[in-house]
């Protein structure tokens, strides 16, 4: 066992944990965080994914002690604590950018590294689709979920071309 | 995934000690190859040392007439630095396409050319461009590093410490990508350096491999046109339910003409 003190969505967190627990087990099981997904657990469909220190990273493919004396930010941690959506999440209600919900977490999480990433750069929808290479969407045909992206940006202040 | 020990070095010289002090130990630099491994139960590691806070191993830097990149740093931070893109936008492109934004963010340059994938990218920057790989212990050119599929020069503990990357006169990369995990099916990375042209094939083999056939046609004339025509043996070329290796064989000769044709 280790011991690993991690800044999440803003509170210090620490616990004990098995060297081989993933980050993403270490968020649901012991933070019961659990609006961050397993998907396919195996790096390819992104429903796990959360920031590390700013940058998209996912949850499923990075161990807990990896995250030790680091910030993460889960889907948690993305709305107002009054319960105000961010103008991300609000967009993906907005346009219907979700059918199930079950990708959505990973999907709003990249998105948000996405209009962090891109801030100097125009958004079109071209850079959205590659940017949203890394999550997959078994529902909506991701039409709905690249308008909800470009959409949300806009909110958030990016220069959008889409 | 299996137990295992785990320790976090905080310097070249401690991640080599705890290496050697570990039964059967591997590193830990983004963990995006060995962590998938080790959930599937394909590798059963005594220790995992953790490289990943070495700032020893982080740093871009180009001077005139190289780019030296340390071996921490991740595909994100080389695709996105203005000064690679100046000097070598083709390691600039190739890195911008390894896999997804997640994984560029925590995968790494040295992971990713000690684990010698044969569908990795870097190899074929590293192997095209004549780089050479610094070590803990030693300096190993390109072309004597990557020695077999998932096998290199690398002696048990020695650790990457940067690559450096001569800067061409001109270069291009063109991926055929799985359009799944974006691996190359096959990959070509073609440069003029100073020492003459450099074709370099990943995704096709076992292992990265130059192209002396193509270097020799293009040393004569650098086109396309050049490269019609010229046999790519489908005999040694891996096969599996993405290409055949006659499918792979006729990819080298187009990734090749393209990456040809784009700087030309």
């Amino acid at each position: 066992m280790v011991k690993i003190s991690v800044n999440v969505n803003g509170s210090s967190q620490s616990a004990e944990v098995e060297e081989r627990t993933l980050l993403v087990e270490f968020l649901r099981e012991k933070l019961r965080l659990t609006g961050t997904h397993v998907g396919c657990d195996t790096s390819q469909c992104g429903a796990c994914t959360v920031q590390m220190n700013g940058k998209s990273v996912k949850a499923c493919t990075t161990l807990a002690v990896q995250a030790d004396g680091q910030s993460v930010t889960t889907i948690e941690g993305v709305a107002k604590s009054d319960g105000t959506l961010h103008p991300m999440q609000a967009a993906f209600r907005e346009h219907h950018g979700l059918q199930c919900g079950f990708c959505t977490p990973g999907m709003v999480m990249s998105a948000l590294a996405l209009v962090e990433r891109n801030k100097d750069k125009t958004i079109t929808e071209s850079l959205i689709r590659s940017e949203l290479e890394g999550n997959l969407c078994r529902c909506t045909g991701y039409q709905a979920i690249v308008k909800s992206v470009a959409a949300g940006a806009a909110a958030m202040g990016a220069k959008v071309q889409a | 995934m299996y137990s295992f020990k785990y320790a976090r070095a905080s310097s070249v010289s401690e991640a080599e000690k705890a290496f050697s002090g570990g039964e059967d130990a591997v590193y830990l630099a983004g963990g995006q190859t060995l962590i998938p491994a080790l959930k599937q139960r394909l590798a059963q590691p005594s220790d995992l040392v953790d490289i990943g806070g070495l700032t020893e191993l982080q740093g871009i830097s180009v001077s005139g007439d190289s780019v030296v990149i340390g071996a921490g740093v991740c595909h994100t931070d080389v695709a996105s630095s203005a000064e690679v893109q100046k000097a070598i936008p083709a390691l600039s492109y190739l890195a911008q396409h390894i896999g997804d934004p997640q994984v560029r963010n925590r995968g790494t340059l040295g992971g990713s050319i000690a684990n010698n994938d044969p569908a990795a990218d870097y190899p074929a920057a590293l192997v095209g461009l004549g780089a050479t790989v610094h070590t803990s212990k030693r300096e190993i050119p390109a072309d004597d590093f990557f020695t077999d599929m998932f096998e290199t020069a690398l002696e048990p503990s020695e650790l990457i410490v940067k690559v450096s990357f001569p800067v061409p006169k001109r270069a291009a990369y063109s991926k055929f990508a799985n359009p799944a995990s974006r691996y190359a099916v096959v990959g070509v990375f073609v440069a003029e350096t100073s020492s003459g042209i450099r074709v370099a094939v990943t995704g096709a083999g076992p292992c990265v491999y130059r192209h002396a056939d193509m270097e020799a046609a293009l040393s004569k004339s650098f086109s396309d046109d050049a490269l019609k025509g010229i046999a790519v043996p489908a005999a040694d070329l891996n096969e599996d339910l993405h290409a055949t290796a006659e499918y792979r064989a006729h990819l080298v000769g187009v990734m090749a003409q393209r990456a040809v044709a784009s700087i030309a």
